[in-house]
């Protein structure tokens, strides 16, 4: 064994570092690396979604889920961000046949669902506050105003995003970076949706329930 | 340029995944609300069949519009996937189990305003 090895070490000495320059594609770990963001802010989700479901129960003699939720706005608030991923998703699709106004199309209608269904989910707020069921109230109405108010914030930026890359596609057209930044938000729009199918089953309805 | 449009654009994602995607989420989302909005089932039962429902809507999601699959970016999405739901799952189920206890061994108030 050892033999071998010093035969081999005399004829080519070892190597510790990759001494050669390699290519590295333009943006080629930019996915990756942002899917582990994605994961990573799943980790977040999942912390304020166990820290809803140690409080949610503790509703310091205020208002429960059952006097407050409105189960027919929130399925309409769910339809709508359900809508919204299946345009996102049209939008790469024509963006990939190179379609710089079948896309723009559909980047905007996805921006007007993201729209709606923030201003839904503010209305509900509002509603909330206006009937004293304020963050303050109880340790149930800070985990849910957080866990929801996160996932709201979440769409916010998701829609700024959205906004910016159709003015950058707008100017610069459907260059390779461009797509690269399109996908990028596909998988935070369509990530946001997966995180409202919790937010809908363990929240709304699963409050209905108690 | 042609091997990095490949991993850009998924080359299975289709309409008709989404389309596949959309009639599953649709049955998906509208049997839970139907479910608990009608008071169809026992309370106990509903509670589980949404929650399984909510699991496969999440698969569902994550298929047909993220489009992981098992080889795309070399497995390393599914990868990191996994390792995260680990966590999400150590971090929910310990939360609930570790404060479900604490909560049924507290002592309960009244015993506690009764203390000398």
């Amino acid at each position: 064994m050892e033999h071998t090895l010093t035969a081999e070490g005399a004829a080519n000495p070892l190597e510790f570092y990759e001494a050669a320059e390699h290519e590295h594609a333009d943006g080629g770990g930019t996915l990756l690396g942002f899917w582990i963001y994605l994961m990573s802010d799943c980790l977040i989700f999942a912390v304020l979604f166990a820290t809803y479901g140690v409080l949610g129960g503790n509703l310091a003699g205020g208002p429960g889920p059952r006097d407050l939720f409105d189960l027919p706005l929130v399925a309409i608030n769910t339809s709508v961000l359900l809508l919204s991923s299946i345009t996102y998703g049209l939008a790469m699709l024509s963006a990939r046949q190179q379609h710089i106004g079948a896309t723009q199309l559909w980047l905007g209608v996805t921006a007007l669902f993201g729209v709606a269904f923030l201003s839904i989910e503010l209305y509900e707020f509002m509603r909330l506050i206006h009937e004293g069921a304020t963050p303050q109230s109880s340790a149930f109405l800070s985990s849910f105003f957080t866990l929801v108010g996160s996932h709201g914030l979440h769409v916010t930026f998701g829609v700024i995003w959205l906004l910016t890359l159709m003015v950058q596609v707008g100017q610069r057209g459907l260059t390779a970076a461009n797509e690269r930044r399109l996908m990028c938000l596909s998988l935070f729009w369509h990530f946001l949706d997966i995180i409202w199918i919790g937010v809908f089953t363990f929240v709304y309805l699963m409050g209905m329930l108690r | 340029m042609s091997a990095q449009h490949l991993t850009l654009t998924p080359p299975h994602a289709s309409q008709h995944d989404y389309a596949i995607g959309l009639v599953l989420s649709i049955v998906l989302t509208a049997v839970p609300f139907w479910l608990v909005m009608t008071d169809a089932m026992g309370k106990q039962a509903t509670g589980y069949v949404i929650m399984v429902f909510a699991a496969v809507q999440m698969i569902v999601h994550v298929v047909f519009f993220l489009h992981v699959r098992a080889k795309s970016e070399k497995g390393w999405t599914l990868v990191a996937m996994i390792f995260a739901m680990l966590f999400v799952c150590i971090t929910l189920s310990g939360s609930l189990w570790v404060m479900h206890h604490l909560d049924s061994n507290m002592m309960p108030a009244h015993e506690i305003s009764q203390l000398p």
